[in-house]
């Protein structure tokens, strides 16, 4: 059986790296992949909740949360192919459309 | 059981910082599946062995095939010189980030940590009735309302992303 807490910790440090990674990197298509990562660390607490509690809840949860992903990654790629066909650019700081 | 956690668990750290600080995107899209499959892996350990295959087929599979093909789609230009451009606002972010990490991490190693009552489903049970038949009946029985929202929420997505992404011709 795997401590609850272990499991925590890991969901925790793998959201951290998704803030870093949005954080620090410019390329947008990079920080969509973090962003998958920190959906990703939270599925993982999801689960050992889950277990830990004799709970199917957080097991179903986790469907809605990738289909949610899975929507979420393909409306936000076509917004970059769109934005791409103007810009040409993937660097988030040419992304200043909305900006005035 | 425990080693086979902790091995998952490096991997599935090592590619994420894979992820942070490779270069080439089409890297980063790579490293990012090890960490699903890492993180599959520990999933199976979990007793959620449906969820493992569904996080290597949807995760893995399609929506990092959806990364890969938009990378190759526009990537013209090589890949930068570095990674992460090191600034003052940037060492603000990693520093309040990790400050984020240890607190956050504390509450949950804490021993005083009081979790809710137990539910319905203990391990026994669901080895009994089978973790995909009881994933199915929850999902036609109590959880309905959601099942169906969420489908036309895929809906949504699917005629939103087509008008996105279409060429306008004038």
């Amino acid at each position: 059986m795997i401590p609850l807490t272990h499991i925590l910790i890991l969901s925790a440090l793998l959201f951290s790296i998704g803030v870093l990674g949005v954080m620090l990197r410019r390329n947008v298509i990079v920080i969509f992949m973090s962003i998958e990562l920190m959906l990703n660390a939270v599925n993982l607490s999801f689960i050992g909740f889950a277990r830990s509690l004799d709970s199917m809840t957080g097991v179903v949860f986790i469907f809605f949360i990738i289909v949610v992903a899975a929507a979420e990654a393909v409306v936000g790629l076509s917004i970059i192919l769109a934005i791409y066909r103007t810009r040409k650019s993937l660097n988030i700081d040419d992304f200043n459309l909305l900006k005035w | 059981m425990l080693t086979l956690f902790y091995i998952f668990a490096a991997i599935s750290i090592i590619c994420a910082f894979g992820v942070l600080f490779m270069r080439n995107p089409i890297h980063c899209a790579l490293m990012l599946v090890g960490t699903f499959f890492c993180l599959g892996g520990i999933y199976v350990m979990l007793n959620a062995e449906f969820v493992a295959v569904i996080q290597v087929l949807v995760y893995a599979g399609a929506i990092m095939v959806l990364f890969l093909f938009v990378l190759m789609l526009l990537s013209t230009n090589e890949p930068s010189q570095v990674a992460v451009k090191w600034d003052a606002a940037k060492m603000l972010a990693v520093i309040i980030t990790g400050g984020i990490f240890i607190q956050v991490a504390s509450i949950f190693s804490d021993s005083a940590l009081t979790l809710g009552e137990k539910g319905n489903y203990p391990l026994e049970k669901i080895e009994e009735i089978g973790s995909i038949t009881l994933i199915g009946q929850l999902l036609f029985t109590e959880y309905v309302l959601p099942f169906e929202i969420i489908s036309i929420l895929l809906l949504v997505a699917v005629i939103g992303a087509v008008v996105i992404a279409k060429r306008r011709f004038n």
